[in-house]
C-alpha cells in the first residue's frame, strides 16, 4: 500500500525549477532513499512534504488524503514527521522537554501529561541518550543532537519519518550506529523516507532509490541497480 | 500540565513569599501615609505592563513594542465610558478590545520576526495615537478629554486585583505545556511547528492575553489623571520602560520583571523628586551598567549569589 505519493511536484524559486514534475511514491514499510548532488532538489521535496514550503502545482497525498496546502503542524499531527539537514533542537531546553514537547503537541490524540512524559522517556532510552535527559541539548555532540532530533520526531507518532542527512557529520562509528537506529526505526513499523550523502549507509539500510537532478527525477530501483545505473553514474562524476 | 515538576519541586517557598506580600499589600492602605499608596499603584501599574510584556515577548523573543497602543486604548475607554457605565465594566472592555485589537494586530503580523514585528508595533501605537489626535481634532473639536476620578484607594485595589490575575495567568502560562510551546518557538519556530506546535495560534492568542492586563492598567490609571490626551495616554515610554524593566531584573524568572519593574519604578521617583537635572543621565548610566554586567539582569545576579559564586558549569555530555 502507498502511504505517501506525488504527482508532478513542482516547485520554484524565482525562476528556477528546484523540484520539477517529481512523481514519487513510497509503500509502507519500505526505506527509501533519496540522493542527487547538492542543489538537485532534495531537501526542498521534503519541505514540500512537511509543509515548510507550498508547492506551485501538482498534488501530495499521505494515505490516499491529499496533504498539499496543510501548514506543517496539520501534516505532523496526521502523521508525517522530519528531521532536518542542519539540526533544529530546542539548544537551551532540557532533552527531555525537547522530546516532551513532540509528544504533547504533535500526536494525533491529545496525551496527558504523565503519559507524554512516559513517552518521551522511553524513547529517549530507544535512541540511547536516557543518561544525558536533563541536560541542556546544546551539550550533546552533533551525533547525539540528531538522535535527539529523531526521538522528537518519533515522539509525534509518525507512521511516515522523513530523515535529512542523519549521517552527515559524523564519524564511521557513529554512522555504523545510526543505521542501526533507522533499521529499529523501520522494526517498530515507521515508513522511512531519507536524503543521504554516505553512499554506503543508503545502499545497505534502502529498500529503494530515488535519484534527483537539477529538479528532476533522473532515475530510480533498488540499490543494485542505481549504483550500475549510467545515467547516475554520469551525474555524479560527470561524463 | 506541570511540565517543570521535573526540573524544580520547590515551588512552595516562593508560593508563599508571594501570598504574604499580596497580603501585606492589601493591608498596605491601613498603615501606610496615603502618599505611599500612590507609589505602590504607580509600582504596581508598571509590574503589570512588564509582566504582561514578558507573558508573550519573554520566550519568543518577539519584541513587542506595542503596550503603549494598549494602554492607551485602556485610558481611552476609561475616558468615553467612563461617566455611562460602572467601573468594572469600563475596566473590563478597555481589556477585552486589547484582546481584540491584539488579535487582530497579531494575526495580521506575527509572521514578522525580529526588527519588523517590533517596528510594526511601535508603528501601531503612533497610529492609533494620531488617528486620535485627528478624530479630535476634525471630528470633535475637542483636545483631550476628562476623565470621571476615583479615589485613590479604589484605583490601588483595582490595580492589585488585576496585579494578581496578571501574574497568576503568567505563572499558569510558563508552568504550562504552552509556556514549553512558547519557549520552543523563540528558539527555533520552525522545528517548534514540525513537531506539531500551531505556532500561529499560540503565538496570536499568547499576544491577546497578554494585551488584556495592559488595557486594564491602561483603564482604571487613566482615572487618577482626571484629563487624558494622546500624547499622554500614548506616550512611548509605555512601550519601551516594560522592555527596560524586564532585561533590566531579568526574565529567566517570574520575579525577575517584578524585581526590575519595582526597582526601576522606585528609583524614577526618587531621582526625580530628588536630582531631577541628572535622573536621566543616572538612570542611562544604571541601564549601560546592566547591560555590559548582568546579562541575565537581577536574576543571575542572585542565582549567582545564591550558588555561592561558583560560576556555572555545564555537565560535559
Amino acid at each position: 500500500m502507498q502511504i505517501l505519493e506525488g504527482e508532478g511536484v513542482t516547485k520554484y524559486f524565482g525562476g528556477l525549477a528546484a523540484v520539477s514534475q517529481v512523481d514519487f511514491n513510497v509503500d509502507q514499510g519500505e526505506v527509501v532513499g533519496l540522493i542527487g548532488p547538492n542543489g538537485a532538489g532534495k531537501t526542498t521535496l521534503f519541505n514540500l512534504i512537511s509543509g515548510a514550503l507550498v508547492l506551485k502545482s501538482g498534488v501530495i497525498r499521505f494515505k490516499g488524503e491529499k496533504i498539499t496546502g496543510l501548514k506543517p503542524h496539520q501534516i505532523c499531527r496526521k502523521g508525517v514527521a522530519r528531521t532536518f539537514q542542519e539540526v533544529k533542537v530546542f539548544t537551551n531546553m532540557p532533552v527531555l522537554q525537547n522530546v516532551l514537547l513532540g509528544s504533547l503537541f504533535g500526536t494525533s490524540t491529545a496525551m496527558s501529561s504523565t503519559d507524554a512524559t512516559r513517552e518521551a522517556t522511553e524513547l529517549l532510552e530507544f535512541v540511547g541518550l536516557s543518561a544525558v535527559g536533563v541536560a541542556p541539548a546544546k551539550d550533546l555532540t552533533l551525533a547525539n543532537q540528531k538522535r535527539l532530533e529523531v526521538a522528537r520526531a518519533l515522539a509525534t507518532k509518525p507512521e511516515l519519518l522523513l530523515l535529512d542527512e542523519l549521517m552527515a557529520g559524523l564519524n564511521p562509528t557513529e554512522v555504523a550506529e545510526a543505521m542501526e537506529l533507522v533499521a529499529r526505526i523501520r522494526d517498530k513499523g515507521i515508513t522511512v523516507f531519507v536524503i543521504e550523502h554516505v553512499m554506503k549507509a543508503i545502499m545497505g539500510i534502502c529498500n529503494r532509490i530515488m535519484v534527483l537532478h537539477h529538479g528532476e527525477k533522473i532515475a530510480e530501483g533498488t540499490p543494485q541497480e542505481i549504483a550500475s545505473s549510467k545515467t547516475v553514474i554520469e551525474v555524479y562524476l560527470g561524463e | 500540565m506541570d511540565i517543570t515538576a521535573l526540573t524544580s519541586k520547590k515551588s512552595l517557598v516562593p508560593g508563599l513569599i508571594a501570598v504574604i506580600l499580596v497580603i501585606l499589600l492589601a493591608t498596605s492602605p491601613l498603615y501606610v501615609p496615603a502618599y505611599w499608596v500612590i507609589r505602590l499603584t504607580a509600582i504596581l501599574m508598571y509590574i503589570i505592563i512588564t509582566v504582561s510584556w514578558v507573558i508573550f515577548s519573554g520566550p519568543t523573543g518577539y519584541m513587542s513594542l506595542a503596550s503603549a497602543a494598549f494602554f492607551g486604548i485602556g485610558v481611552y475607554t476609561s475616558a468615553v465610558l467612563g461617566e455611562a457605565l460602572p467601573l468594572p465594566v469600563v475596566i473590563g472592555i478597555g481589556g477585552l478590545i486589547c484582546f481584540c485589537l491584539a488579535l487582530l494586530v497579531g494575526a495580521a503580523t506575527l509572521r514578522l520576526r525580529g526588527i519588523y514585528f517590533a517596528i510594526f508595533t511601535f508603528g501601531l501605537a503612533e497610529l492609533i495615537k494620531h488617528v486620535l489626535l485627528w478624530w479630535e481634532i476634525h471630528v470633535t473639536g475637542t483636545r483631550g478629554r476628562f476623565v470621571i476620578t476615583v479615589d485613590n484607594t479604589t484605583v490601588f485595589y483595582v490595580i492589585l486585583l488585576i496585579f494578581v490575575v496578571a501574574l497568576l495567568t503568567a505563572y499558569f502560562i510558563r508552568h504550562s505545556k504552552y509556556g514549553a510551546a512558547l519557549r520552543s518557538i523563540g528558539e527555533n519556530e520552525e522545528a517548534a511547528a514540525h513537531a506539531g506546535i500551531n505556532v500561529t495560534m499560540v503565538k496570536v492568542i499568547t499576544f491577546a492575553i497578554s494585551a488584556v492586563f495592559i488595557g486594564a492598567a491602561g483603564a482604571i490609571m487613566a482615572t487618577r489623571w482626571t484629563y487624558v490626551e494622546p500624547y499622554y495616554a500614548f506616550n512611548p515610554l509605555y512601550s519601551f520602560m516594560p522592555v527596560l524593566m524586564a532585561i533590566f531584573g531579568g526574565m529567566g524568572q517570574l520575579y525577575g520583571p517584578i524585581l526590575g519593574a519595582t526597582v526601576f519604578t522606585y528609583l524614577e521617583e526618587e531621582l526625580i523628586t530628588r536630582i531631577p537635572e541628572l535622573y536621566m543621565i543616572i538612570f542611562g548610566i544604571i541601564l549601560i551598567v546592566a547591560i555590559l554586567y548582568l546579562p541575565n539582569g537581577l536574576v543571575g545576579l542572585i542565582q549567582k549569589w545564591r550558588k555561592g559564586g561558583s560560576v556555572e558549569q555545564n555537565a560535559d555530555t
